[in-house]
């Protein structure tokens, strides 16, 4: 079987438009997370990417009236990751596309209603780039991004396609904020995972692409080395509380890696903050013995970005080997979990070679990757 | 070296009517309506399960459709609570998002459904299954213009080959403004039936 | 109260899908959670919506309808003193 590696890539978000940024603005601990008076019944915290900077950068590269918000910001993260890959579009390179909702807004704005269904999301992604195959779209709750990893690395590595485009995104939508809200799952200060205080999710809006490749000469390459993505048939909004299927997913990815839990030098957790999600992840990690393991959640800079976040995170996960660095879990005071948990409470330089990605969403779905610095 | 693949069973629901490995074996006035219908299906299997009328109309759909397959399958119950889940449809979960849209249009009658938000996904299907048995394997949503033969065979092999799954419930099930359509079928290593695209291809398309 | 008892029953068997109910089949003192009609934490939130869309009351606090939502005769009692509709 082929190895597979993660190379080029693209965050879109309020904290820049290019991955570098968002990276340095994590080191400087600056979150997107702001107060917004306009997108609900009564201001809330939300982390949402300025429509207008928006346009400003997509009207260099296309007509900004007749992309949805959502398309602005996949097409402009995969056409830079499209320039930085060393490999270009065949027909045996894949699309992958991950979103949860798409372009839900256009069930109530001025785009056609038929813009929400995801094939013809994907097929505008397809035409601007011209895709030769049929775009692979995932949407599986909030584990989309990190699946499509996944679902990447399993075609690469049974030869199906020679490379893959992966993007994903999400918007804030009041579908969507509205949803959360029903369930009291919105947290009335910017969101704190892990924490004694946490009271539930900050949302944000955020695209990200990468591109996969089974042939690189980068140096030092980031190999994906093992997966899992299981279910924990308990109840479809509740994590189960035994943590079975992230449990399950982690002892999959790490069989596959031929690993053992102390060779993972960092965890980049879903982390959600609310109080069912982040004591789940707590009891999933030390079932796997990873409680030692440095671990953050990235949501206090980006509040949770449902179909994005898997990627977006695996990509600062990618960073964080490359620069050797374990970023702050932002918002973190005390420990508000009933197991140990090594939270990562101040940036630090330390030498990584391995990091795992774990996500969870509603259906019971759980998803876990490990990625791998490798010196080729 | 890739997997030869088998079909264990099949199952196929379309207007009003339900069919097991190519068999018509419930067929119901195609005017009721599927509101109509899935009660009925329901009643006459006794199946017992409360939680089902929670669901909406796409978990029904893809909740009935996997008991009959599971029913004719017969496989132990060890090996069905690792089964892998890839599922797939084009509408998502459109049918009921615009009923959780309705909830919240008018300002004035401002009432988000946690019940109906909760259904706004179409991958809470494979939770409702993976919960009637417990099914803790691996799963996947993919969405699609048409159900996609190629996609799932290839997925379904990569996770047999990558030695993730041994058997995998595969499907499509859409719901779209009345319309519905599902077909899921059951593979291995080991079946009754030959696999392969062409053959998934011509058992859907004529069924 | 006997009438608020009778529409409370009545929405509940409709807005939370329990099919295999009638009005007859829930007790006024009937456990709504675990072992009486087995409700979850979905239907939890989906009856704060109802308190708040038919009788206008804001229950912003979960763990506060834990205390309410005991049984119709607890929830009929709740709302008649507080209701705004």
């Amino acid at each position: 079987m082929k190895d597979v590696f993660i190379t080029a890539n693209t965050i879109i978000s309020p904290l820049g438009f290019d991955s570098e940024a968002n990276v340095s603005a994590i080191a400087k601990e600056q979150s997107g997370i702001t107060l917004h008076n306009n997108i609900s019944t009564s201001p809330c915290y939300a982390s949402i990417i300025d429509h207008k900077k928006l346009d400003d950068a997509f009207s260099k590269i296309g007509d900004s009236k007749i992309f949805t918000k959502l398309e602005k910001m996949m097409i402009l993260s995969l056409q830079d990751t499209i320039s930085q890959a060393s490999f270009s579009i065949s027909n045996k390179t894949a699309l992958i596309i991950a979103s949860t909702k798409g372009n839900i807004d256009a069930l109530n704005n001025n785009f056609e209603p038929e813009r929400a269904y995801l094939p013809v999301l994907a097929h505008k992604i397809k035409e601007f780039f011209g895709f030769k195959t049929e775009p692979i779209i995932i949407s599986n709750a909030c584990v989309s991004g990190i699946l499509a990893i996944a679902v990447a690395k399993r075609f690469l590595q049974n030869d199906y396609y020679d490379n893959a485009f992966v993007v994903g995104g999400d918007i804030v939508s009041e579908f969507t904020l509205s949803g959360f809200q029903s369930f009291q799952a919105i947290s009335k200060k910017p969101c704190q995972p892990f924490s004694k205080h946490r009271t539930g999710i900050s949302i944000g809006d955020a695209a990200a692409s990468v591109a996969i490749t089974t042939d690189t000469s980068e140096r030092e390459a980031i190999q994906i080395i093992g997966d899992g993505s299981c279910n924990d048939a308990n109840h479809i909004s509740g994590p189960s509380r035994t943590g079975e299927g992230l449990y399950l997913s982690i002892i999959s990815a790490l069989k596959e890696a031929n690993l053992k839990p102390e060779s993972i030098d960092y965890i980049s957790a879903h982390g959600t903050a609310t109080a069912f999600n982040d004591e789940m992840e707590a009891i999933a990690f030390n079932r796997a013995k990873l409680e030692k393991i440095p671990l953050n959640s990235l949501k206090g800079y980006y509040g949770h970005t449902l179909g994005a976040s898997g990627l977006l995170e695996s990509i600062v996960g990618i960073h964080s080997l490359k620069n050797n660095m374990l970023y702050k879990s932002l918002g973190m005071d005390e420990l508000g979990v009933t197991m140990p948990l090594n939270i990562i409470e101040n940036t630090t330089k330390k030498e990584l070679k391995t990091f795992i990605k774990t996500a969870s969403g509603f259906g019971g779905c759980n998803t876990a990757v490990i990625f791998k610095k490798v010196k080729q | 070296m890739k997997k030869q693949l088998k079909i264990i069973a099949y199952c196929h629901i379309k207007n009003n009517t339900i069919s097991i490995n190519g068999k018509s074996i419930i067929a119901k006035d195609k005017d009721l309506s599927f509101s109509d219908f899935v009660k009925q299906i329901y009643k006459e299997k006794q199946l017992a399960y409360p939680k089902f009328f929670k669901m909406d109309n796409l978990c029904k759909l893809a909740f009935l459709t996997s008991e009959f397959l599971f029913e004719a399958a017969k496989l132990d119950s060890k090996i069905i609570k690792h089964t892998g889940i890839v599922l797939s449809n084009s509408a998502s979960s459109l049918d009921t998002d615009r009923k959780y849209q309705d909830t919240i249009t008018d300002k004035d009658n401002y009432f988000p459904s946690p019940a109906v938000f909760v259904y706004t996904l179409a991958n809470i299907m494979i939770g409702e299954i993976s919960i009637r048995h417990q099914i803790k394997g691996e799963n996947a949503f993919f969405v699609s213009e048409k159900f996609n033969e190629t996609l799932i065979e290839h997925y379904a092999s990569s996770l047999i080959t990558n030695k993730k799954s041994s058997h995998i419930l595969c499907g499509w099930v859409d719901m779209d403004n009345n319309n519905y359509d599902a077909f899921m079928y059951l593979v291995s290593e080991e079946g009754l039936y030959n696999y392969s695209k062409k053959i998934i291809k011509k058992t859907y398309t004529q069924n | 109260m006997d009438a608020l008892k009778k529409e409370l029953k009545e929405s509940i068997i409709e807005q939370l899908n329990l099919e295999d109910f009638t009005v007859e089949d829930i007790a006024d003192d009937d456990a709504l959670f675990g072992d009486g009609l087995g409700l979850d934490s979905i239907d939890a939130l989906e009856l704060i919506v109802m308190l708040d869309k038919d009788y206008g009351i804001k229950l912003t606090d979960p763990n506060e309808g834990k205390a309410v939502f005991v049984s119709v005769e607890v929830l009929a009692t709740y709302i008649a003193k507080h209701r705004t509709k």
